[in-house]
């Protein structure tokens, strides 16, 4: 770790869910989304999260924006604990964060004009004195990201799916946070558009300095957005390092299979590709040792009893298996 | 020179193999009516796929893959959906000129479906062993037999499909219902499979497995494959050759390799450009300008000239056609050969 506190250091998080009886019942369970997840994020980094569905990487992307309460673990934004924040300084440094998502559409209130979304986030927080100076801000912002200031009168439905994603970065450069959390911002978009979207964020990156959480499926999208990447599995980090080694050379065979899985527009390579059997387990019941055994091409019988640690495999690349 | 085609091939060719026409598309026009306007969303769209061959319909949102697909089945609801002229032939049958009675027979036993989201397609109330029954009943009665319904759920890699038979479809993930899908779409022994995006909505390693499996189906049945997606690696994967659709018409077509390896529309290329690749090298994505028209405000000339980085003044007056240019490829630009 260096010397400058990283923006946002993650300790052993865990968000477990209770599986309940009926409506009054009690738990009979736990869902355990995300299950002991540690990571730095420096200042104006992006690092990228993947993993398939059900893996935790929304509910951990929900977790850091405050979106949901995490069970255990630390937190910790500009060196300060985030559970240990009343609700006065929860509120001081809210505007530290924002989130963006995948369906700007269901993001963007469809009664208010896009100037009064963008309007109402500078009102909040203070960031604008006067209605003039408010609508001075909202069309720089909306000019930033590509937009024409008059549209500020327009409604969400007016625009098409890769503009209202522009809408949905302006009002989360808003409040000019240090941190912006991407969940899943081109899946629902055109390749031509997601494109568009991916070369705004990084434009706005370089000018900016902003961090990106840069949550996604599309692996391909992570490693051309990421500096570093980041992938889950059943609520554990199974590997974290440089975007380019995790995609050329990645140490943990479910990353493997990932990376084999992605079809590619080439002449089929030497590369062996790797289809996994089943599908992932169930969070609530979790296999015992390794949580990838079951699906495993070279799991051996340790793997069926010992849970694997992420442990350095060479300087900056870290994975979570015994054979690594 | 290019020439303009007057009539489509009867033969498609796959290499230096040619497969009879099982599907013949000619000159499709499909518009959108209501009240107020008529939108063309299907601008003459002439494609044919030979018996035991994968076609991949590539294009992004609004292009009219769908609906061209939707036609083949004569699936669209008809008004607001209006056939403002060419043929569908099936097997030598003009669909758009079918009776109710034989579109029934059709329907199944010579093109079958599967969609991207499986589980808006499936009854939530009705156990997924009877509605792969129900599918046997309606097409091959004599196979409707639980026997038959768990060699179809095992076809498609189902586990434990006894068991699954009995289950619902909410309980079920979605890489599972995409797999009740298929076999369902397979009860009939369809002559053409119409997958529209069938691994969009799935993760990558399910993909993988669908993917698989659709290749394993179509070689055992000896089908053919209308594979409709947004992604060229898919189309890597999976076709034989490849139409590319931009605003309502077909702008390219050719062998799938070839087409990869050196795309002839600058909408192609383009395309492929802005597709970040693994392991690919880092910088900026080339992104393609604006975005796709909507059908009812299409611009003049050529429809992509206002997104087009090779565009020349007449692109904005002359309608390009789509016109053969070498061996087994026809692209709708009159510029695809200039620097």
């Amino acid at each position: 770790m260096s010397a400058a506190a990283p923006l946002l250091e993650v300790r052993d998080l865990k968000v477990h869910f209770p599986v309940k009886h009926g409506v009054l019942g009690a738990a009979r369970g736990w869902v355990k989304a995300v299950d002991g997840v540690s990571f730095d994020l420096a200042a104006g980094e992006t690092l990228g999260l993947v993993g398939e569905s059900g893996c935790g990487k929304t509910t951990l992307a929900r977790a850091l924006a405050r979106l949901v309460k995490p069970t255990e673990g630390s937190i910790r934004l500009e060196g300060e604990d985030m559970g240990q924040w009343s609700g006065a300084q929860l509120r001081a440094r809210r505007r530290k964060w924002q989130m963006i998502f995948q369906d700007p559409y269901n993001s963007l209130d469809p009664r208010m004009t896009v100037g009064h979304i963008i309007g109402e986030a500078l009102e909040i927080h203070r960031l604008a004195s006067t209605a003039r100076e408010r609508q001075t801000r909202t069309k720089e912002l909306l000019e930033s990201v590509g937009l024409d200031g008059a549209q500020a009168a327009f409604y969400p439905h007016e625009f098409s799916g890769g503009q209202r994603q522009r809408i949905g970065i302006a009002r989360a450069l808003a409040v000019d946070p240090k941190l912006i959390i991407c969940d899943e911002p081109v899946s629902a978009l055109d390749v031509s558009v997601q494109a568009q979207i991916i070369n705004l964020l990084q434009d706005l990156q370089q000018e900016r300095g902003v961090a990106y959480l840069f949550v996604a499926h599309d692996l391909a999208v992570v490693e051309r957005i990421s500096r570093r990447v980041m992938v889950m599995y059943l609520g554990k980090v199974v590997e974290l390092g440089q975007a380019a080694a995790v995609v050329r050379t990645p140490r943990h065979p479910y990353t493997q299979a990932l990376v084999s899985a992605v079809p590619e527009m080439d002449e089929p390579s030497q590369r062996p590709r790797i289809v996994l059997s089943g599908e992932m387990p169930s969070p609530i019941d979790p296999p015992p040792g390794c949580p990838f055994h079951p699906r495993c091409p070279v799991a051996e019988a340790r793997c069926k009893v010992e849970i694997p640690k992420l442990r350095e495999i060479i300087p900056g690349h870290w994975a979570a298996c015994h054979l690594a | 020179m290019a020439k303009s085609l007057g009539n489509y091939p009867r033969l498609s060719r796959r290499g230096n193999r040619t497969f009879p026409s099982l599907l013949e598309i000619r000159n499709l026009q499909l518009e959108f009516r209501s009240e107020e306007q008529s939108v063309r969303a299907v601008d003459g769209v002439s494609l044919a796929i030979g018996q035991g061959e994968t076609l991949g319909l590539v294009g992004e949102s609004g292009s009219g893959k769908s609906v061209t697909a939707l036609s083949i089945g004569r699936l669209l609801r008809t008004p607001p959906a209006f056939y403002a002229g060419g043929e569908i032939l099936l097997e030598g049958r003009d669909v758009l000129k079918a009776s109710n009675r034989e579109l029934q027979e059709l329907r199944g036993r010579v093109v079958s479906y599967i969609f991207q989201e499986p589980g808006a397609s499936l009854n939530p109330v009705m156990r997924v062993g009877a509605q792969i029954k129900e599918s046997l009943t309606l097409h091959r009665p004599q196979a409707a037999t639980d026997a038959e319904v768990v060699r179809l759920l095992k076809l498609v890699g189902m586990p434990a499909p006894e068991t699954r038979a009995k289950s619902y479809p909410h309980e079920m993930s979605g890489g599972m219902q995409q797999r009740v899908m298929m076999a369902m779409a397979l009860a009939a022994e369809p002559k053409l499979l119409v997958a529209d995006e069938p691994t969009t909505a799935l993760d990558v390693t399910i993909q993988a497995q669908i993917l698989a499996l659709l290749k394993e189906a179509r070689q055992r049945l000896g089908m053919s494959l209308l594979l409709i997606t947004h992604n060229l690696g898919i189309v890597g994967q999976m076709a034989d050759r490849v139409a590319v659709m931009y605003a309502g018409q077909i702008v390219e077509t050719a062998p799938a390799r070839e087409l990869l390896r050196r795309p002839l529309h600058p909408y192609t290329r383009a395309l492929m450009n802005a597709a970040p690749r693994l392991g690919g090298a880092g910088g900026r994505l080339a992104n393609i300008p604006g975005s796709v028209p909507r059908p009812g405000a299409m611009p003049s000339g050529c429809r992509f000239h206002p997104r087009c980085a090779m565009a020349r003044p007449d692109c904005s007056v002359n309608k390009p056609e789509l016109a053969a240019v070498e061996n087994g490829r026809q692209v709708r630009c009159p510029y695809w050969n200039c620097p």
